[in-house]
Formats: structure tokens, sequence, C-alpha cells
């Protein structure tokens, strides 16, 4: 699928936002595009920040030369992308209460989230951890979902210092969903007795499920991230 | 109207792409994305007796032109595959299968050929003798024409079809290897597998494979692939399917002038799932850039 490039905008020094137009299926929050790079071969997966009925939002970080391609694209390129691809955050599974845990480039996909639940007349908090208020980004456009955000940094430059785990104490809540280092997941979950649905990251090859490239251990057997996930329950993950 | 039909022998394709064993899974993935009937056939992912996970991630690389993989035949195992996902699989394509089988010794060879072949469907057994990531197996039994052979007669011995040899780039010799296989009795051959290849990433300073190394595959592999098709297909008597890096119709047709008689599409298939879609449809414009009205008219170039 073609998309034109309408808006590429840094957020930190590290994080950029693409806005790609043209049709597309119905998307549902967590799931994910495959992003083709020019001058690379492989596909690049990356979340589903915001969508409507023609565009999609990517909330990107720097960390390769996949991506710092993509960082370089002038506004009015085509992208080819295959989207949506995954099976994405389940938000009817949600209490009346969830709460939203994210670190750095884990929070994007938990944006659309949040949107669904309000949407479905949930109350979400969200909490953000970022390593510093230099790199900190899309707290406004929580806030202004209207829900109740909170921040953690490392180094106490912007919200609570700390990690974004503290701020869980504080919270009442009654179903999680998380997304951001595997480390910081782990926390999440070794934390709350309440469900959880986590979305993880791996290197993939295809994307759609075809080559195994993405499979990972869980309870139930090996699971292909892209095409099983890249959102887990909880109990399923091998920690 | 340009003919595409091609002949493996005794099996006759409507036309001569197939997705690559490893890339098409067992059809279900692909099928979200066009007609499976519009192929050759399919070689679907390669089994063995017993079901295998494979190798930990991160599994795949980036590479000029291509990437690695080193998936380590993750499959459901042969009876599961027989049972399941084939009864699904025919569901969806209702043409003749390529039953893709690797193994870790003779008898693991020949027990799932015994469970696969019992499908009407399977119109030929491709016995991989060619994965680079798996240890103890596999690759190690071609790249050593003895072993190569032993495996073929082994399966000859119980197959009630066609049997190709996949054989490995990874070696001095291919043609020799070719040789064994034919001289103990193969229908065919399949070449080539992946490239053995590596990347290191250098911020964690540590191979980016959990496995350390992998199969190269992609464009970058196309003239190797073909030069070693050309090669085989010089001194053997018997079908060649070609693959390697295959990512056009012009491919295709460059690969059969080589000598293949049908030709497989791998990685291109994982970068854009309508792939061989693209390349059937193109078949006849290219085919008629160059004056070909059956495609089973072209001769090897000498």
């Amino acid at each position: 699928m073609i998309f034109t490039l309408t808006e590429n905008t840094s957020l930190s020094p590290t994080v950029y936002r693409l806005v790609l137009e043209g049709p597309h299926g119905s998307v549902r929050p967590g799931q994910f595009a495959q992003v083709s790079v020019p001058g690379l071969y492989l596909r690049r997966p990356i979340s589903l920040c915001r969508w409507d009925e023609n565009t999609v939002t990517l909330v990107i970080r720097e960390v390769g030369r996949g991506t710092k391609a993509l960082r370089a694209l002038p506004c009015g390129s085509r992208v080819d992308a295959l989207l949506p691809l995954g099976n994405g955050f389940d938000a009817s599974l949600a209490g009346q209460k969830p709460l939203l845990v994210g670190g750095g480039v884990g929070l994007p996909p938990l944006l659309g989230l949040c949107g669904e639940l309000i949407a479905l007349g949930k109350s979400p908090t969200v909490l953000c951890g970022f390593s510093s208020a230099s790199d900190s980004f899309l707290t406004e456009e929580f806030l202004s979902l209207g829900c109740d955000v909170r921040v953690s940094t490392l180094d106490g430059s912007l919200g609570t210092k700390g990690l974004v785990t503290d701020l869980m104490d504080a919270c009442d809540y009654d179903s999680v969903f998380s997304c951001g280092p595997r480390a910081m997941m782990k926390a999440v979950f070794d934390k709350t007795d309440r469900p959880g649905q986590y979305s993880f990251e791996e290197r993939m090859a295809c994307g759609f499920g075809a080559c195994m490239g993405c499979s990972v251990p869980t309870r139930s057997g090996m699971k292909r991230v892209c095409a099983d996930g890249p959102v887990f329950s909880g109990g399923e993950v091998i920690w | 109207m340009k003919d595409l039909k091609v002949s493996l022998g005794a099996v006759t394709l409507d036309n001569p792409v197939i997705p690559a064993s490893g890339t098409c899974g067992f059809g279900k993935e692909l099928s979200n994305w066009y007609d499976l009937d519009i192929l050759g056939s399919l070689s679907f992912k390669g089994t063995t007796i017993a079901p295998r996970d494979g190798n930990a991630a991160p599994r795949v690389a980036e590479c000029p032109a291509g990437m690695l993989n080193s998936v380590g035949l993750q499959n459901p195992g042969a009876h599961h595959a027989a049972e399941w996902e084939l009864k699904e699989l025919k569901k969806l394509f209702h043409k003749p299968l390529i039953a893709n089988i690797s193994g870790f010794s003779e008898r693991d060879y020949v027990e799932a050929v015994e469970v696969l072949q019992q499908d009407s469907a399977v119109a030929i057994l491709e016995i991989n003798i060619s994965c680079p990531n798996v240890h103890g197996g596999g690759m190690a039994f071609g790249t050593d024409p003895k072993m190569a052979a032993a495996i073929t007669r082994a399966v000859k011995r119980v197959a009630v079809k066609p049997v190709y040899m996949k054989l490995s780039p990874n070696v001095t010799d291919i043609v020799s290897i070719a040789g064994a296989c034919v001289d103990a009795g193969a229908d065919g051959l399949s070449l080539i597998n992946t490239l053995l290849g590596m990347r290191i990433d250098l911020k964690r300073k540590k191979p980016v494979l959990a496995n350390k190394v992998g199969g190269y595959s992609g464009p970058g592999i196309f003239p190797v692939a073909l030069r070693m098709v050309w090669q085989v297909t010089g001194a053997v008597d018997v079908p060649v399917i070609g693959m390697g890096g295959v990512s056009s119709a012009e491919d295709v047709i460059e690969m059969m002038y080589a000598g293949a008689k049908a030709v497989q599409v791998g990685a291109a298939n994982l970068t854009d799932p309508l792939a061989c879609k693209k390349i059937i449809e193109d078949l006849p414009r290219v085919m008629d850039e160059y004056g070909i009205e059956r495609l089973s008219d072209i001769r090897r170039v000498e």
C-alpha cells in the first residue's frame, strides 16, 4: 500500500512523528505497520499511534539505519507500508479503571488505545516513563484526551523522580496495558495481580506470520510476535 | 496467448512460480493477500518428523540486497502437519504441492517422507539436505557427496513420489554433490538454499543473530544461484527447480535460461506478500518483450 508522507516532525532529539495519508483498513490499538525504507531490504515494524479514515500517525525513535532513513524523508514522499498488522490490544477486556504504563517509545501505541478506552466510557490512568525531560514526548496528547496522566523521569527533571513502575503504587486500577522496554514490562507484571496485556517488539522479516522470523517461546508454545502478538497477556509471557 | 505451463518430469505446473519453503508457511498467511490457486505450486514449511521450536530470537538481520535468517526449522512435526496444516492448506490451494522435508538422520528423513507422501496433494518430495541453521544434521548431509547420496538412496527406497534433493551452496563443488544425488536415484534437484552469513551489531559488539550465523537470501544471491543452476544443469539430466534471490518475472525467465524447469521465490515474499502474484501477472509481458511464446520452449544457454 502506497501512502503520502504529509508530516515529519521532531518530538524530541531522538523521537519523531510521521503522518501517512492514504486509504487503509480498520485499525485496532496496538497494531503495527511494516514500513519499507529506501535503500534497505527488510521493512521496519512501527506501531500505529493514531489513525483516522485516511491517515495513520507513527511516532518513531531513531535507533538505527532504518529509523534514521525514515526521519530523513521529506513531506510529499511516497511511503510503501503494509498495515494494519498484528493482533493489537483487546480494549473490551479492560475494566472501568484501566492503567496504561508506557516507557519511552512504548508510549505511542498506548495513545491510540487510550482514545479507544475513553470512547468505550472507561477512565484510564496513564503512566509515562522517560529518562529525562528532554526526551519526553506525547504527554500533551494524552492530557488532551482528558485522562489522568502521571509522568516519571529517572533524573527527576520532569514529574516524579524514579521508575515509572513506582507510580503504580498510588494508582487505583482494575486492568493493565503496557508497552516499553522488556525489563519495565516485567516490573509492571511483577507488581500487579490485575489482568494485563503487554506489547512486545522483535526483529521481524515479513511481519505477517509467514517466515517465523520473530517467534518467541511463550507458556502456550512458540508464538510469532508479528501475527500472534505483538500484544500478549501477561500470563502467557515467559518473563 | 502466452503459455506459462512447465513440466517437472511427469508433474505439470500451470506456471513455474513457486513460493519457497520457509517463506510461505503452510499457505494461510499468503492466502490473506491473494488467491493461492494462481501459483504453479507451493513448497510448504520445512517439516521434520518431530516438532521443533527453532532457534532463539533475533532470527533475522538486514543485509545488502537481502537478509539473514536463523529460524532453525521451527515446525509442528510431520504428523501434526499431515493432520492439520495440510488439510487447511488444501482448502486454500488445489494444485500440486511440494513437501519440504528435513531431518537429523536417515531415519528422520525416511519417517517424515512416509508420513507426508500419503497426502494425495503432495506431488514432489523436496528433501532439504542444506539447512544452515541446525546443528548435527541439515546442511551436514548436503556438503558431503557420500552423505548426500546416502540420504537420497534411503528416501528413494520408501518414496512413492518424485524425490528432489535441495542442495546447499555452501560447498566447494556443487556439481559433485548434484551428481552424487542423481547417481543415487534423485528424480530432480532444487537449488540453492541460503548462503551461510553473519552480521555483527557494532553498538552491542555481538552477533546480530542469537544463533550467531544464518542463511543469506535475497536479490544479492541471485547471480550465485543462477551460476550454480547453470553449472548443475550442464552436468545432470534431471529437472532442476532454480531458486535464490528471484524477485521479478525477468529473474524467473533468466533462471529458466540457466536451465531451471521451474523457479521458487523466497525472500521476496517477505518484503512484499504480493511478490509471487506480481511476478505471475508480469510474466506474459516479459515473455512478449523477449519473444517467448511458451515457457517450456526455453532452452538452457550454453
